[in-house]
């Protein structure tokens, strides 16, 4: 499974893995979208703790779960990309859109503890 | 082929299908072929992801409206650590090149394009060159010269080890 999905509380974890690219976005963003859809959440963690690369289809993934999640009047985060990834984002400027957090030390405590699960 | 070849310690040509299964495969192929040069991991990953930006362009876009094309990926090792790589396809072809550089700049964004394909291999790369004629398709030739193994420098993730330009793209705005 390229995405694990994840809720607790008003917090949907989707938790990404493998490569991320034109080949496996769409699938991503279907997954994500619909469980977005079904479950109304305020907060959006992406983990990309298991993402092993990523091109600039990865930034159009985020951005538009971002544009997804804003409209519903929620927020986004990316937790854990590894160092190489997290330059491709910040060459995009993503991390103004989505904070770059560590799912240990989210502020949302209960569900990062719950998180911490998996 | 022409005799720029002085100081090429190796080769290799592929071609395959234009079909989005073969972005992962060719990024596989850089991966091998570029061990002999033992890269850096940040290396490795900055080449790789330059590779997959212009192979899925001419997939997405190149060949958007014409089935059975190919794409050609040519790779070549310098004695000096230098590596050459070109990407070809017979698509469609880019009418205003530079326009298309431009970081943003996309022709696909409802299908989440976000138009920074060619801003991430320029900043991955040391030189990026672009040629595309309208019908007949587009190459484009990126070099980058890796570091050396004994420069005494330890690898860091993190670091930016580049002692090359640095480029970056304008950041998107909310
Ligand atoms: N091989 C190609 N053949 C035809 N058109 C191309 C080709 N490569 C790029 N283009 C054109 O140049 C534009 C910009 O390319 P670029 O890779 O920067 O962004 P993108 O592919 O649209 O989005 P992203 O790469 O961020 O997913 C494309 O939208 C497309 O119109
Ligand atoms: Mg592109």
């Amino acid at each position: 499974m390229p995405v694990e999905i994840c809720v607790s509380g008003q917090t949907l974890t989707a938790r990404l893995s493998g490569d991320i690219d034109h080949h496996t976005a769409l699938a991503m963003r279907t997954d994500i979208d619909r469980a977005v859809r079904d479950t109304p959440v305020t907060l959006l963690i992406l983990d990309f703790s298991a993402v092993t690369f990523m091109d600039s289809s990865g930034i159009g993934l985020v951005m538009g779960r971002y544009k997804l999640i804003n409209g519903l009047g929620g927020e986004c985060r990316i937790a854990d990309p590894p160092a190489y990834i997290a330059r491709v984002m910040k060459l995009a400027g993503l991390d103004r859109l989505c904070r770059i957090v560590s799912l240990a030390r989210i502020p949302h405590r209960e569900e990062a503890e719950n998180n911490a699960d998996n | 082929m022409p005799i720029i070849k002085k100081n090429c310690i190796n080769e290799m040509k592929l071609c395959f299908a234009a079909v989005s299964e073969n972005e992962a495969f060719a990024r596989a192929c850089v991966s091998s072929f570029l061990s002999q040069l033992d890269p850096l991991v940040s290396e490795l990953a900055e080449l790789k992801t330059a590779v997959s930006e212009a192979v899925t362009n001419s997939i997405v876009h190149g060949y958007r409206n014409i089935s059975g094309g190919t794409v050609l990926l040519q790779m070549r090792l310098y004695a000096d650590r230098r590596v050459y790589i070109k990407i070809r396809d017979k698509g469609c072809g880019i009418e205003d090149i530079s326009k298309a550089m431009q970081p943003l700049f996309t022709t696909a964004p409802e299908e989440e394009r976000a138009g920074l394909g060619f801003s991430v291999m320029e900043s991955f790369t040391d030189s990026l060159r672009v040629k595309s004629s309208s019908g007949h398709g587009t190459v484009l030739v990126m070099e980058k010269i890796l570091q050396e193994k004994d420069d005494g420098s330890i690898e860091s993730e993190f670091s930016d080890k580049s002692r090359r330009k640095h480029r970056t793209c304008t950041p998107l705005r909310k």
